[in-house]
């Protein structure tokens, strides 16, 4: 059984990553980042540069936690991605980060953590930073 | 030399609607630069009907803009993503994406800036120095010289670049034959028309050069390549260091050289003048293992070269009237747009238009320097937009524009027709340039051949008769034997090998 973490290089996203580690810890089971921008696009905002991912190894190794760091761009949706990858792996739980979001902007542009937390059939962890 | 013409140039530079288009024209050019795919010709394909409504002079100001801002915008992707925007920037990559990782990319960028401004800027100076010395001399030409010329320009074209050489003379080919529809202008015979009255004036180069450079483009860059988006690099430390300066002081002095004479050949250009600089420093390096990891040499050194061969390229269409690579063969369709036909009596008479182009690229350059460095984070951002959303709207524009040009919609089909063309072209590996150039030059080839043909009452060997005629004539010959006598002695010497073992 393994922990997924939703991960963008953001507070929020450390804060999942943080929160993630520990849950890994306790559980003793294994950690899989999941950092996934959206596809086409040459560069984007949300991909985790090399130097962010080596500070994520070093975390995890400092608390002997076995890694796992996946880049796989979505086409469609982002809270999509991250269910099928945790049916896939058949992990044990998920942890994202949340930031506030006014109803507008929900109305607007959506909520993925929402989205995550109604559509994941497993135990999903939302963290604030 | 008379200086009051160069001098009016200037005053015609200075004049704010001017002023603006030069800055639109880089900053465009800058941001086609950085997006990969979207060349400088496809985008002076898709603008040309924005021109229809300017002055001339403006209008040439703002493309030439776009052309040389190209360069300058390349280099940002290939230092630091790996990722060459524009084909002239592909040697950059070695050595450029080295010194970022090292952490020197602003370095990199910083020195790229000042050789491009460098080369640019010894480009146009040589440039105002030799185009009125080559368009007085042109001033002699007669219809055989032309033919010669123009026989000369197409193979160059289609033989220099880079690319499968007979794929390109075949395009070539198809570009003459393009050229010949509509009603012949000697005898008023209908040719390849199909009865249709739009064809009878002849296909218009709006559409096809939009169709395959913009559409054809577009539509090759949709299906292509899944590549992982990267995370948006930062730009530190931008001035070089005075080391690196006079590290790269020589090689951006032979860059510009080296530039200026490529660009003026047909076929040269930015793209072959480029690995041709970066040959050269490689070559005399006195530690060529540095190269390929982060030499500062190997940045300075391309850079430079596009941006001189982007300026002197210049040179041929404006004094000759025959343009040196795909891109020039676009501005070439819009001086014709605007009724200026280029050529010899460019220079003399319309000193407004020439000397006020030649004279921006001075401004333009410094706007590029200024510009280049603190907006890099701007321009990497503009990759961020998906070409999903892109190109739709490029489409769009393309479609609405070749319309507003002549408000028929034969012009739409046309454009779609050969932008099909142009995507099939790509997919297949035939480049698109040396089609466009072939038609562009059909017309004034046929003219031209047909009038000298007429006046050596129909015998051809008047054409070896003439001096000039006959000296292009034979470098037509040379290079055309050139490729077929090269492979014919490599396979005399492999045979003689196979032999003596």
């Amino acid at each position: 059984m393994t922990v997924l973490v939703g991960y963008v290089p953001t507070p929020e996203g450390d804060a999942a990553f943080a929160a993630g580690l520990a849950e890994a810890v306790r559980r003793a089971e294994d950690l899989v980042v999941l950092n996934s921008p959206r596809g086409g696009a040459v560069v984007s905002a949300d991909v985790a540069a090399p130097e962010v991912i080596d500070r994520l190894t070093a975390d995890a190794a400092a608390a002997s936690v076995s890694l796992t760091v996946r880049q796989d761009a979505h086409a469609d949706d982002l809270a999509d991605a991250v269910v099928r990858v945790a049916d896939e792996l058949s992990v044990s739980v998920i942890v994202i980060g949340i930031r506030r979001r006014s109803a507008v902007g929900k109305l607007l542009l959506g909520s993925s953590a929402q989205r995550i937390l109604l559509d994941a059939n497993r135990p999903v962890l939302a963290v604030k930073p | 030399m008379d200086l009051t013409p160069v001098l009016d140039g200037f005053g015609v530079v200075f004049q704010p609607t001017n002023l603006l288009y030069c800055l639109i024209g880089v900053v465009v050019g800058m941001l086609v630069g950085v997006l990969p795919g979207l060349g400088p010709a496809a985008t002076i394909a898709i603008l040309l009907p924005v021109t229809f409504g300017i002055e001339p002079v403006t209008a040439i100001i703002m493309l030439a803009g776009i052309f040389y801002g190209a360069q300058y915008g390349g280099t940002i992707t290939s230092v630091l993503l790996r990722l060459p925007g524009e084909a002239s920037s592909v040697v950059t990559v070695f050595d450029g994406h080295a010194m970022a990782r090292q952490g020197k990319a602003g370095t990199a960028l910083g020195i790229a800036a000042i050789g491009s401004f460098i080369g640019g800027t010894v480009s146009i100076i040589a440039m105002s120095l030799l185009a009125p010395l080559v368009a007085s001399f042109a001033l002699d030409f007669g219809p055989p010289e032309y033919t010669a010329l123009a026989l000369l320009g197409i193979l160059l074209v289609s033989t220099v670049s880079s690319g499968h050489r007979l794929k390109a003379i075949i395009a070539a080919c198809v570009g003459l034959l393009l050229a010949t529809v509509g009603r012949d202008g000697f005898t008023s015979v209908e040719r390849f028309t199909l009865d249709n009255l739009s064809l009878a004036d002849g296909l218009d180069f709006v559409p096809i050069a939009m169709g395959l450079f913009g559409l054809g483009e577009i539509l090759y860059n949709l299906e292509e390549r899944h590549r992982a988006a990267q995370a948006p690099a930062t730009v530190a430390n931008v001035w070089p260091s005075r080391k690196d300066l006079r590290q790269s002081s020589g090689a951006i002095g032979r860059g510009s050289v080296i530039g200026f004479v490529l660009g003026i050949l047909p076929g040269g250009g930015a793209v072959l003048s480029s690995l041709a600089a970066y040959a050269v420093e490689k070559r005399r390096a006195k530690d060529p293992s540095r190269f390929g990891k982060g030499a500062v040499e190997g940045v300075a050194a391309p850079e430079t070269a596009n941006n001189a061969a982007a300026t002197s390229s210049f040179i041929p269409l404006l004094t000759l009237g025959i343009p040196a690579n795909a891109t020039m063969a676009v501005i070439f369709g819009a001086l014709l747009i605007q009724g200026v036909s280029p050529g010899p009596q460019l220079v003399s008479e319309e000193p407004e238009l020439f000397w006020g182009v030649v004279n921006s690229m001075y401004l333009g350059n410094i706007l590029l320097l200024i510009m280049s460095i603190p907006l890099v984070g701007l321009f990497v951002k503009i990759l961020r937009v998906r070409p999903t959303i892109l190109a739709p709207i490029t489409v769009l524009i393309t479609l609405i524009g070749v319309y507003t040009v002549n408000n028929d919609v034969f012009d739409i089909v046309l454009v779609i027709v050969f932008g099909a063309l142009g995507y099939l072209m790509k997919k297949l590996g035939f480049d698109p340039g040396p089609l466009v150039l072939a038609f562009v030059l059909g017309s004034l080839l046929e003219d031209s051949l047909r009038r000298s043909l007429l006046i050596f009452d129909g015998d051809a060997t008047g054409f070896f008769a003439r001096p000039i005629s006959g000296t292009l004539l034979a470098a037509f010959v040379i290079v055309a034997i050139l490729p077929g006598v090269r492979a014919l002695l490599r396979r005399r010497a492999r045979s003689r090998n196979e032999e003596l073992v």
